[in-house]
């Protein structure tokens, strides 16, 4: 039966306390944190490593089609899912789709997903759900927004969790919006949108389905619910006649309100601790209502450990500097940089080295055994070996999924663009291989040779007019 | 089997423009300034060159040497070949008179960094793939020499504290002689706490650790030993060539394993090739001074133990016994090297061979400051110089072995 085969999740390793945004402005309260994505992330750099997590274990060659969702996708003309399915090393004959523009993108696309797969057109499909949505630095919004990510792995064979039904009401409730070109997320007076929307249409879209399967409140063992904010989550909750047991935490106190990731992250945590046999009612909100009730297989206590909610909860870092979080938003003019940001991106330059670069691809020589890595600026593609001198005598060797250990480091403050300082790092890979890649997510002070990273996508370096992807590597903290 | 240069060709003159911040001189300047130095040092005109070699990195084509000092329609190649350019065009014009094909040839290197605006060089990058940033993420030179220090603290167990002041000790000593001579960028002396708690550049490097980018230009008068002998009999004698070698890595130190970033091959393979060529069987006991690449304290530190200079492992007590200071048993950067003296790129080299020929004249003293003790050193009769165009992973080497007659 078609149903969710794989799930994984991304929380930004740095948290803002919203004290400390509260400090910041001369104004009281603020409780919990929210996670910042870092300034080199963006929802196609965390909707792969929310991917990444989801697919541990599983070829990424099965993948017939990556479904993006987000309203925060970097690029408004160019798939943003094709960057997404290029870094994650899927297939060319992949059919990926962006789902853009409304908070329920995420469900909508784990929907037509389930109907495609339903449907036979397509076998595995990988939905990708990131977001950043911005609010204006001293508003309210600022501190409830989060950054964060989800992904699933759907299918019709060895599901952990499969599908029952779902329900969906549109509603053009415009309580929240964003027009062509504006940074920051508009909304009408929160009462309406609560009152006349948030309050009434998911209940109304819960109990349409609940009537269409016979099923009934009792029968769901967690709730997962798009959250606005902690108490309205609650009231809504309680409306639809969940006990507080059954509702799964809404992440809106220790990651923020991630948009259109946020419904799918909270399901996430939810089958971390499922068991064979438990339901799940997964509810979105915006613009309308989506209502997806999924049932636990036996396959879920055999899938392997991920990441997902849990384990990034524990993998964080505070960010200790309201005014960082304004300098990685780009919220405020910064004083020009003493040296000039280099050059443009070739876009052709890029689209010859996108099967080698964006999956972070090297080579094995199939005469003495070598893996190496070639990155000249120019180019990725290796011709002569650099041990036996071997001439175009090569397989393909993928570096993305191995860990490496530090040989040598710098923490460079003067070339390390607006963010400095950039820790420039030489790594040597398990099974051999080597390159040089800034390091992130990591505290200057714990960096040592020897220490222990893993790959993670990121953009590099601002290019004028486009964004510039590659691989960086940060610390293994599990 | 490889021929030598030895006491093939010989340098009659030489010249070397003020190097600094040169907001007063434009490029056509500072060639100007150097080549007639070198013109008048060997005591003959401009029309008497017949061929010239230029190096640079901020020119373009034979011309840059051509137009300013109006050379008349002879053969001028330009070479490029980073911090190496400059020894690299003196090499080849070398060649061009050991094979017996000109008398008289001019070897200049200059390059004019100042009008770019920024400190330091910054990052020329062509637009190129997405990766390329990445493959550039290096960064500037600074982070790319910091490696070296990272992992030559790590290997030879040196606390962060011995290792910085090991490098300090070197940038200490640069600045005392460099403090000594007129046309240094930098003539402070610097004392070891301003150094060693200077603000980080890239760490573990801070600002004293990193040389200075400057405005320069250096030349020589390259000729047959019998013309060299006649054009300064009278005078002081001329520098003969005993070696000059060239090795370019593979570029493969930040993808190959086996780079183990606490020395530079490249510059152990061109040392043991020059010291064949030159005869030199240990250059710790015969070789008298030398001026060498010191982009960063930390690389002249290791450039001591790649040119056999000190022990592998064990340069920190040549450093920290002062072996190296103009008045030990192997002075290095005897007029402040590129910490003090400046580095404008592609003069460089020759830059360091002026200091030789200087030295080797026993004339040091002739750009002494007033006031300041002399940094003559004592019958030299060999001396080396050492480039280092890239970066540790990746490099282009120049090891050049020049001294007396009949050494």
């Amino acid at each position: 039966m078609t149903g969710i085969k794989s799930f994984g999740a991304y929380i930004p390793y740095r948290r803002l306390s919203r004290q400390l945004i509260s400090a910041a402005w001369g104004t009281a309260g603020g409780r919990g944190e929210r996670a910042v994505a870092a300034i080199d992330e963006d929802s196609i750099t965390m909707a792969v490593a929310a991917s990444i997590d989801c697919l541990k274990g599983i070829d990424p060659k099965v993948i017939d089609a990556v479904f993006f969702a987000s309203t925060t996708a970097p690029y408004t003309e160019r798939l943003n899912a094709n960057i997404v399915a290029d870094a994650l090393d899927c297939r060319r004959d992949a059919r990926n789709t962006d789902f853009a523009n409304c908070l329920r993108a995420g469900t909508s696309a784990l929907l037509s997903a389930m109907d495609a797969v339903k449907a036979g057109s397509l076998k595995n499909v990988l939905v990708a759900i990131a977001d950043m949505r911005m609010a204006g630095a001293g508003g309210e919004d600022e501190q409830i927004l989060g950054d964060g990510a989800a992904a699933f792995l759907v299918g019709d064979d060895d599901t952990i969790a499969e599908i029952e039904g779902s329900y969906t009401f549109s509603d053009d409730m415009v309580d929240y919006w964003r027009l062509e070109g504006d940074r920051f997320i508009r909304s009408w007076e929160d009462r309406f949108g609560r009152d006349a929307g948030y309050l009434v249409t998911p209940v109304e879209t819960v109990k349409s389905l609940f009537d269409k399967l016979h099923l009934t409140a009792r029968d769901i063992t967690k709730a997962c619910v798009y959250g606005i904010n902690t108490r309205t989550h609650a009231a809504l909750a309680r409306a639809m006649g969940f006990s507080p047991e059954q509702v799964q935490d809404p992440l809106l106190e220790k990651v923020g309100n991630t948009g259109a990731a946020l419904a799918p992250m909270i399901l996430v945590s939810a089958l971390e601790e499922a068991k064979p046999g438990d339901r799940f009612l997964l509810v979105d909100w915006g613009n309308g209502c989506d209502a997806v009730v999924l049932r636990a297989t036996e396959a879920i206590s055999k899938l392997g450990q991920r990441r997902g909610i849990k384990g990034h909860l524990k993998i964080r870092g505070e960010l200790d500097n309201y005014n960082k979080y304004l300098r990685w938003r780009e919220m405020v003019a910064l004083a020009p940089l003493s040296r000039p940001a280099g050059g443009a991106v070739s876009m052709a330059a890029e689209w010859r080295e996108r099967r080698l670069g964006l999956p972070l691809y090297g080579v094995k020589c199939l005469k003495c055994g070598t893996v190496q890595l070639y990155m000249k600026t120019s180019s990725m593609r290796a011709h002569v070996c650099l041990e036996c001198q071997a001439k175009d005598t090569f397989e393909p060797y993928r570096f993305a999924d191995r860990k490496g250990r530090v040989v040598s480091f710098s923490h460079d403050y003067l070339g390390g663009g607006i963010d400095p300082p950039a820790t420039r790092t030489v790594i040597d890979f398990e099974g051999g291989g080597r390159g040089l890649f800034d390091m992130v997510d990591r505290d200057p002070a714990e960096c040592k040779v020897g220490m222990e990273v893993e790959m993670t996508f990121r953009k590099v370096r601002a290019a004028p007019g486009s964004n510039v992807y590659f691989w960086k590597c940060k610390p293994v903290r599990d | 089997m490889p021929g030598s240069i030895k006491d093939r060709v010989a340098v009659a003159g030489m010249g070397c423009s003020k190097f600094g911040e040169r907001w007063d001189a434009s490029l056509d300047d500072l060639i100007v300034e150097a080549a007639y130095e070198a013109f008048e040092d060997a005591g003959i005109e401009p029309k008497d060159i017949q061929a010239a070699w230029l190096g640079t990195t901020t020119g373009s084509t034979g011309m840059t040497l051509s137009e300013p000092l109006r050379l008349q329609y002879i053969p001028i190649t330009r070479v490029e070949n980073a911090c190496a350019t400059a020894s690299d065009a003196f090499r080849n014009a070398c060649y061009a008179v050991a094979a017996g094909i000109y008398d008289i040839v001019l070897a200049l290197g200059v390059d004019k960094f100042k009008d770019s605006g920024i400190s330091g060089l910054g990052d020329g990058s062509i637009p190129g793939p997405g990766h390329g940033m990445m493959a550039g993420a290096a960064g500037p030179p600074p982070a790319q020499f910091a490696m070296l220090a990272t992992t030559y603290f790590h290997r030879y167990g040196l606390t962060y504290e011995e290792g910085k002041h090991m490098i300090a000790r070197v940038s200490w000593k640069s600045h005392v002689n460099g403090a000594r001579h007129k046309k240094a960028h930098f003539q402070r002396e610097v004392d070891m706490d301003t150094i060693l708690n200077a603000p980080i550049i890239a760490w573990p490097l801070g600002l004293f650790d990193c040389c200075g980018v400057s405005d320069g230009a250096a030349a020589a008068i390259i000729t047959t030993p019998t013309i060299a002998k006649s054009l300064r009999r009278g005078k002081e004698p001329p520098m003969f060539v005993k070696a000059l070698q060239i090795a370019m890595a593979p570029n493969d130190g930040n993808f190959n394993t086996k780079f183990d970033y606490t020395h530079v091959e490249a510059t152990v393979r061109a040392a043991q090739a020059a010291y064949k060529e030159a005869g030199i069987t240990n250059p710790r006991e015969q070789i008298s001074m030398a001026e060498v690449h010191d982009c960063f304290s930390i690389t002249e530190a290791v450039t001591m133990e790649d040119l056999d200079f000190s022990a592998r492992g064990k340069v920190q007590r040549d450093i920290e016994d002062g072996f190296f200071d103009l008045d030990g048993k192997l002075p290095v950067q005897p007029d402040g090297g590129l910490k003090c003296f400046g580095h404008p790129i592609g003069a460089s080299g020759i830059r360091m061979l002026y200091e030789m020929y200087n030295q080797l004249q026993g004339r040091a003293d002739r750009m002494l400051i007033p006031g300041k003790p002399s940094r003559q050193i004592k019958n030299p009769t060999l001396g080396l110089t050492h480039n280092l165009g890239g970066a540790p992973a990746g490099c282009a080497i120049f090891v050049g072995i020049v001294g007396l007659e009949g050494v």
